[in-house]
């Protein structure tokens, strides 16, 4: 068999039917031009009234303050955190698929890369939501930039909080930049089959004239590989910056050296469940199934299965160094963790991200997709418990058990959560509405007869 | 009366596949056009040696923006925490390098992608929203499945039919001059 035999049968696999060049054109851009359908407007008034409970909640808390939130002393940290560190952990998957396996040269992300990367972007913005409105005096929100002022005074650049302004900060503008790049000729190509002015002028401005020039293409290429290249490191040093806000304290359970890859291998486990999520419902609304084949999906099952040891290993880990540290504290709140009053979080955790994932070892159940629809919910709400159970059981019983307390959240703790899904899906369905979903000029590059001899 | 007159941009020529484009861009090269260009739907391998096109400089761009944004990222912190408002912060040195790591690298990858994302904009003069290539209407199909060749007015050996007879002989299945036609409106009128 020759090499580009075995290429072209790979392709075969990733993207079916007989595509062409045009066929591919118009499948993906068909869905931003056709009628919209109607569940479109029933799950858009869904998740636009949850941005509104949203907006509402957070404009209650700048009135009130942070004390509608069930924070208390010692639990100082509470859903809002929680919340930030599990949001931005979903973006991770996205910039993953878009930059690592880009790297990789690993074809079948094609597929699902643009997706992906949208939802990282949405997932930061969520995630930003948290931070910005937890410092209490959002007004002054600014403080947290070095920007000269009246008082003279710098941010303070040994603070960890202050790594994760930059870190995020830039995570999101990367991601950003990344995204829109990699939609230029894309957004050319609506522009061209644009029927109306409105959509001529809109399409032609973002697309910024692009022609398709090989001069173009040269620079473009060039810039898509470095910004890959670049977003890596970035995406390690983001999560790995976030676990610093807990490592770099001296808190029992946070004061360990694993924290950074473990939580960059859990970012990633949950951005993949809920990359696998969202596939599975959009491909299903606008049927997707020649371009997000099962192939595609039971990758992301194996990439998944893979993440869920990792991050066993990790639970494993944190036990065996509390007790080979000798340190009776956190040894006390490891024991604390699975045995405590908060308990029954640690293993909804170890159910959701150890246990369930492992069905994935069987090619019958990672190719079936009620199965690993169920599963990626699942993963997501085991990661949300794993930030519950870190957060929560280290700060709710630290050092003296007179200072201890139970925390509990306030209707405004899941109402700003539940608000950050509306903002999510919001966002999420404008763009599956006005923007080409999967990555039209790169899927036309990996079909075989794309393939050209020289 | 309006008087018309027509400005020739250059011309185009389609080609089935990429695989012809290919083959099509080595053929214009050799034949010693310098203003030329292939547009496709998505990049393809092995275009720019077969256009004889020197590599992106895109890299020196974002290189120095990365240091750039490391160097003052570090001036930055060593400024403000050491210099300008020095504070002891848990008996640390004012310059206390590891810690200030962090926020290092985030600004030399910020600055660098920044020279990724701007430099390849201005390296491609892009926005440019208008081009003459868009007075063909059926080169609006270079985004879907259209593989074209494109000479400028500019080129010394710019000929309309000679250059059409040419890219037709190399396998051009249409060819189209691009025409501007530039009206110029009357001089009584133009008082208005």
């Amino acid at each position: 068999m020759t090499d580009s035999q075995t290429i072209a049968e790979t392709h075969e696999e990733l993207i079916k039917g007989d595509q062409t060049f045009h066929s591919v054109t118009d499948a993906i851009s068909r869905i931003s031009e056709q009628k919209t359908p109607k569940l479109w407007y029933l799950a858009f008034s869904i998740a636009f009234s949850f941005l509104l409970l949203l907006l509402g909640s957070i404009g209650y808390l700048i009135y009130k303050g942070t004390g509608i939130w069930g924070l208390n002393i010692p639990a100082g940290w509470g859903w809002a955190i929680i919340n930030f560190v599990w949001w931005v952990g979903i973006g991770h998957a996205g910039t993953l698929i878009s930059a690592i396996l880009y790297l990789f040269r690993q074809e079948w992300r094609t597929s699902i890369n643009r997706f992906a990367e949208a939802m990282t972007i949405f997932a930061v913005m969520c995630a930003l939501v948290f931070p910005a409105i937890h410092v209490g005096r959002v007004w002054v929100l600014y403080w947290v930039f070095p920007i000269p002022n009246q008082m003279s005074m710098w941010p303070n650049f040994r603070s960890p909080l202050l790594w994760d302004v930059f870190a995020v900060g830039t995570y999101f503008t990367v991601s950003l930049l990344f995204w829109y790049v990699g939609l230029i000729p894309d957004l050319a190509t609506l522009r061209d089959r644009a029927k109306s002015r409105i959509r001529k002028m809109v399409y032609g401005i973002f697309s910024l004239g692009w022609r398709g020039s090989n001069k173009q293409w040269k620079h473009y290429e060039l810039s898509y590989l470095i910004l890959a290249g670049l977003s890596t490191p970035l995406v390690l040093s983001v999560h790995s910056v976030v676990s610093f806000d807990f490592a770099v304290s001296v808190i029992p359970g946070w004061h360990t050296t694993i924290f950074p890859p473990y939580f960059v291998a859990g970012a990633i486990f949950s951005g993949f469940a809920m990359v696998m999520t969202l596939a599975i419902i959009a491909r299903k609304i606008y049927s997707l199934e020649d371009f997000i084949t099962i192939k595609h999906l039971e990758r992301m099952n194996i990439i998944m299965l893979v993440t869920s040891l990792m991050v066993g290993y990790a639970y494993a880990t944190e036990f065996f160094v509390a007790w080979y540290s000798g340190n009776m504290y956190e040894a006390f709140t490891l024991m604390n963790r699975a045995l405590g009053p908060y308990s029954w979080g640690y293993w909804i955790m170890i159910i959701c991200n150890v246990a369930v994932p492992q069905i994935f070892w069987f090619k019958k159940l990672r190719r079936n997709v009620p199965v690993m629809f169920v599963a990626s919910i699942l993963i997501n709400v085991g990661m949300w418990f794993e930030r519950f159970v870190i957060v929560i059981t280290s700060l709710a019983q630290d050092y003296l058990p007179s200072s201890w307390d139970y925390y509990t959240p306030t209707f405004w703790d899941v109402a700003i959560y539940l608000g950050t899904f509306g903002l999510f899906f919001t966002l999420f369905l404008l763009f599956l509405r006005w923007l080409p979903m999967i990555a039209t000029s790169e899927i036309k590059g990996v079909l075989p007869q794309a393939r050209v001899e020289h | 009366m309006n008087s018309q007159s027509i400005k020739i941009h250059g011309m185009i020529a389609e080609f089935e596949g990429p695989q012809q484009l290919l083959h099509a861009a080595e053929q214009v090269r050799d034949n010693g056009f310098i203003r030329f260009d292939c547009h496709s739907p998505f990049p393809i391998h092995g275009m720019d040696e077969a256009m004889g096109e020197k590599r992106s400089p895109l890299g020196w761009i974002v290189g120095i923006m990365g240091l750039l944004g490391g160097g003052g990222a570090l001036l930055l912190q060593w400024w403000t925490s050491a210099v300008d408002y020095p504070l002891v912060i848990s008996g640390k040195p004012f310059f206390s390098l590891p810690a200030f790591i962090p926020v290092t690298f985030e600004l030399t990858i910020l600055l660098a992608a920044f020279g990724a994302v701007f430099g390849m904009f201005a390296l491609n003069k892009m926005p440019q929203w208008f081009h003459p290539l868009f007075f063909s209407d059926r080169f609006a199909k270079v985004t879907d499945d259209g593989f074209f060749v494109s000479i400028e007015a500019e080129d010394p050996q710019f000929d309309p039919e000679k250059n059409r007879q040419f890219l037709e002989s190399i396998g051009a299945t249409y060819t189209e001059v691009l025409e501007e036609k530039i009206e110029e409106e009357p001089a009584e009128k133009s008082g208005h």
